[in-house]
């Protein structure tokens, strides 16, 4: 193999997993450290300019970060990345003096931002301190989009939700809400220097099945309905309900009705458990509320007395592996029938631009979703920019957030003149050594050997009574400190420098984790057979020294390396140091003035 | 020396031996020795060594007197027996343990300090003795626990780490085990663990006196320009001899050599010790010519590795001594004073 480049950016970026699988990009090892300092104003900001709602997300995210955390393969759970984020936000102080200042002289350009969601949200506060004038519009009569409509509250409190909706907001962007945007060509007439185009996808997918017209009183979207409730124009339910669909609206549905008085509430979902979009942590809640989930049950037919809605039929299926992928097929048992009186339907959505005419220069795909480029996020349109749920599909915040820097970055090139493709500004790497002293590290490199901490829950009465009650209470300082500690550090990399190694093995004996060999080169796959320990895991890249005065070379997997810097603590000539790599993610503060 | 503990968790990957446990059973606490140690790599070789041969820690006695090396034992077989002894005294120590139970694997490790100066006396007569058991020198040349002075098998004409040279001829430790009667004699490297590995397995399973004579440099004191125990020096004079590998009962043999450079040896628990002949002219079986050899090499020069000599036939202390089968320790009061009729029969049988 060749000698590894350390110095592309990519490849030790790649080695901070949490890092690299956060659509954001938020430098995860970084802003843990600051919680187990105890700086949690700190830890808060580096979270705020990565993905703009550290509150929000540590309450709501995804969580792509957590199944690649390297302690899934060190030791089974990951870290609880996103309950510490809300450690941070939870106990901050004043951010005021953080906070990046907007000029008042504006420079002249104006931007358009087209729904009040997180990605609109996020593109205004990349833009606001450069001198844009925003203007945000948005249907519903405050800010915050889904956020605000389709998390309920017993998740995302009001304030959490409001204070950084609102932060954004005093930044300087003219709100106007309540403003239902019937035409992109209207908008266009404004003549704004560019648009952002971020109405997420609001349209809930529907059953046409036998029997559905019939009921459809007693039919809800699943979206709409929790919008309904958000909004405070629903505040009961009544009777059985069944929701329909296996994702995160459907666990809210349930989850919401059981506190808005239902009689029983029942999940029926047509695929198997384990492939069920929901989150993990989000189907355990709603288990451990009591609500039964059904799997491998597709509904058949709607079943109704005089439009008076009995209940639903459902066919047993059972899933089958065919050519790698998953089929259903009826297992011959006999259908059954789920008696309710509502059915909730959380069956997926869509980003919908009816209001966008066709023949306005944005093209759209046989999807009817708009033609952008990945990176830019520029529709065929060279003045309108799409990000969020609108741009690829039902996505989540944090790539909401994601999508809004790269757009924010796209419109102020394009409003400069700028191409927004090629005069992107460039990816960077700092590698700092770590080294104080002999045997002093600015990290804590000890390994920390505990289990992942589990996150208190309200009491469970109290809760289940009151919507707003919110479930989770979150780690307190003393969890989240020991919760940090679990962290391996994977941002503070071994880096080795041929010219000073005597190949004297003392890292090789050291490594508890055997991730080091000195050896003859190879061709890859030769050489992942032949390491002190197998390489297994091809999605680890492997990294590979130059020659060395045998000839041999050294190759390190990164794939379970702890980080705990016990290679260059044995090293006799610093060959190995533990630098802290920082990645620079482009984004719009890259250009500050 | 290191403060951070080396941390309990392993490779998921990590191989388990036929007894259920993993290399990293067979550790010890983390070293203090000094960063890149050759000693570490030795201590290292050990516990991949007694892995592989699954058998379980408690099995082992780790014997050692005083220096750099003797401070090893701690590094190693956490789980085993140990006794850290006088300067230069652990022969003693070792024939006593081995004496009192000859079930365990007897473990010696000792410096060029403790063998070749101090204890040089003891070293001599455990060989005569043969006491069953692995005795490894990490030879480094150089008093390291004292900054830095000549040992007593630092070669003439090498020079310290200020430049000044060494007037007086080295003791070679390898030369003086073959004349007084050592029946397991090798030579090897602390930083090629290929090859001390499968030494030590043979040693192991040796019966009768085992030296490893194994070069270990010191990176502190005696691993510059002007040394013949650097790593840089040792990597570009040394000429392997025999390689030697050993083959439990239950282990295929898979690679095959070239006819007529493979000797193989039934070793006592039916285990087989391959030897491969990696130069024309060398014999590992003749004592002699192993000596000869030896000697040469070292007026050249040349550090020659690996088993030198090994008398495939060889007797321990016990057999010498007609000891009984039971282990020492474990005779009670009633094999011990069988009663006076027993008292008589011995006496009939002087008169």
């Amino acid at each position: 193999m060749n000698p590894t480049d350390i110095h592309a950016p990519a490849y030790f970026h790649k080695v901070v997993d949490c890092q690299w699988a956060c659509p954001a990009h938020t430098p995860v090892p970084e802003y843990i450290r600051m919680i187990a300092a105890g700086r949690y104003t700190e830890a808060y900001m580096i979270n705020w300019e990565s993905n703009v709602f550290p509150g929000i997300l540590g309450r709501t995210c995804d969580r792509p970060c957590e199944p690649a955390c390297r302690r899934v393969r060190t030791e089974e759970k990951p870290v609880a990345i996103c309950r510490l984020k809300r450690v941070a936000a939870d106990h901050k102080g004043d951010i005021e003096a953080y906070l990046p200042h907007v000029p008042t002289t504006k420079n002249g350009k104006r931007i358009a931002l087209l729904g009040a969601g997180p990605a609109s949200l996020a593109v205004a506060r990349d833009l606001l301190p450069f001198g844009y004038e925003i203007d945000m519009f948005d249907r519903d009569p405050a800010g915050g989009g889904m956020m605000r409509s389709q998390i309920p509250a017993f998740r995302l409190p009001a304030d959490v939700l409001e204070e950084e909706v609102d932060l954004i907001v005093n930044m300087g962007v003219n709100a106007t809400y309540n403003y239902e945007i019937k035409s992109m060509k209207a908008m266009l007439e404004m003549n704004y220097d560019a648009y952002f185009v971020g109405t997420g996808a609001p349209r809930g997918r529907d059953l046409d099945l036998p029997g559905r017209q019939e009921v459809d009183e007693h039919i809800s979207i699943g979206i709409d309905w929790l919008s309904s409730v958000a909004f405070g124009h629903t505040s009961s339910i009544s009777g059985k309900v069944i929701v329909m669909g296996g994702g995160n609206t459907a666990m809210d549905c349930c989850r919401t009705s059981k506190r808005l008085g239902a009689e029983s509430v029942t999940v029926v979902v047509r695929s198997g458990f384990e492939v069920m979009k929901a989150s993990e942590w989000e189907k355990e809640d709603a288990m451990s509320e009591g609500i039964p989930i059904i799997n491998n049950r597709p509904p058949k037919e709607f079943v109704h007395e005089n439009g008076k809605l009995k209940g639903v039929i459902f066919e047993c299926v059972k899933p089958v592996e065919q050519d790698g992928r998953l089929k259903y097929i009826p297992t011959g048992e006999p259908d059954v029938f789920i008696e309710c009186d509502h059915i909730l339907m959380a069956i997926g959505q869509e980003n919908h631009c009816p209001w966008i005419e066709r023949d306005i220069g944005i093209e759209f795909d046989k999807w009817d979703c708009p033609i952008l480029d990945e990176v830019t996020l520029q529709s065929t349109h060279p003045k309108i920019f799409f990000g969020g749920d609108s741009a690829f599909g039902p996505e989540n915040i944090i790539w909401a957030s994601a999508h809004a820097h790269q757009a924010a970055i796209s419109i102020h090139l394009a409003c400069q003149g700028k191409d927004p493709k090629d005069e992107r500004p460039p990816e960077g790497l700092n590698l700092i050594s770590q080294k104080m002293g002999v045997h002093e590290w600015s990290y804590d490199a000890e390994h920390d050997a505990s289990k992942r901490f589990i996150v208190p829950h309200a009491n469970r009465s109290r809760s289940l009574d009151n919507i707003k009650v919110e479930v989770e209470l979150g780690f307190d300082e003393l969890l989240g400190s020991r919760e940090a500690q679990r962290c391996l550090n994977c941002d503070v990399q071994t880096v080795f420098t041929e010219r000073l190694c005597i190949e004297c093995d003392a890292c090789v004996d050291i490594c508890p984790m055997d991730c080091i060999t000195f050896t003859n080169n190879a061709e890859e796959e030769a050489l992942r057979d032949y390491l002190t320990a197998p390489a297994k895991n091809l999605e680890q890249a492997l990294y590979v020294s130059d020659d060395l005065e045998t000839g041999r070379v050294m190759v390190k997997d990164e794939d379970v390396c702890l980080h705990c810097g016990l290679c260059a603590e044995r090293c006799p000539t610093n060959a190995w140091d533990m630098q802290k790599s920082v990645i620079h993610i482009p984004q719009l503060g890259s250009y500050a003035e | 020396m290191t403060f951070v503990p080396k941390p309990k968790v392993r490779h998921p990957l990590l191989e388990f031996n036929e007894i259920g446990l993993t290399r990293r059973d067979y550790e010890g606490s983390v070293s203090t020795l000094c960063a890149g140690c050759g000693h570490d790599s030795v201590s290292a070789a050990i516990t991949i060594a007694c892995n592989e041969m699954s058998i379980p820690p408690h099995r082992f006695a780790k014997l050692s007197g005083i220096g750099c090396s003797s401070k090893t034992p701690s590094y190693f077989l956490g789980a085993s027996h140990g006794f850290n002894s006088v300067h230069g005294r652990m022969p003693s120590v070792a024939t006593g343990a081995n004496l009192a139970n000859h079930e365990l694997y007897c473990i010696g490790v000792s410096g060029d300090g403790d063998s070749a100066s101090i204890g040089v006396g003891q070293f001599a007569h455990i060989v005569r003795r043969k006491v069953n058991m692995l005795y490894i020198v990490d030879n480094n040349g150089t008093y390291g626990l004292t900054k830095g002075q000549f040992s007593a098998t630092n070669d003439r004409g090498s020079t310290s780490k200020r430049g000044v040279p060494n007037l007086y001829s080295p003791i070679d430790l390898v030369s003086m085990a073959l004349q007084v009667g050592a029946s397991f004699v090798a030579r090897s490297f602390s930083g090629d663990k290929t090859q001390l590995v499968p030494l030590i397995k043979a040693a192991l399973m040796h019966k009768g006196f085992a030296f490893i004579d194994v070069i270990s440099p010191c990176v502190m004191f005696n691993n510059h320009n002007g040394s013949t125990k650097s790593y840089q020096y040792v990597r570009e004079h040394t000429a392997a001899m025999v390689d030697a590998q050993l083959i439990t009962p239950h282990e295929e043999i898979s690679v095959e050599y070239a006819p007529g450079t493979v000797k193989e040896v039934d070793m006592p628990d039916g285990s087989l010790l391959r030897l491969r002949k990696l130069s024309e002219t060398y014999d590992p079986h003749d004592r002699i010519g192993a000596l000869n050899h030896v000697q040469r090499a070292q007026e050249q020069g040349d550090v020659i590795t690996g088993l030198l000599y090994v008398d495939p036939i060889a007797s321990d202390l016990h057999e010498v001594l007609e000891t009984t089968s039971t282990p020492l320790n474990q005779l009670v009061e009633s094999d011990l004073c069988p009663g006076s009729e027993a008292l008589d029969g011995v006496n009939a049988s002087f008169r």
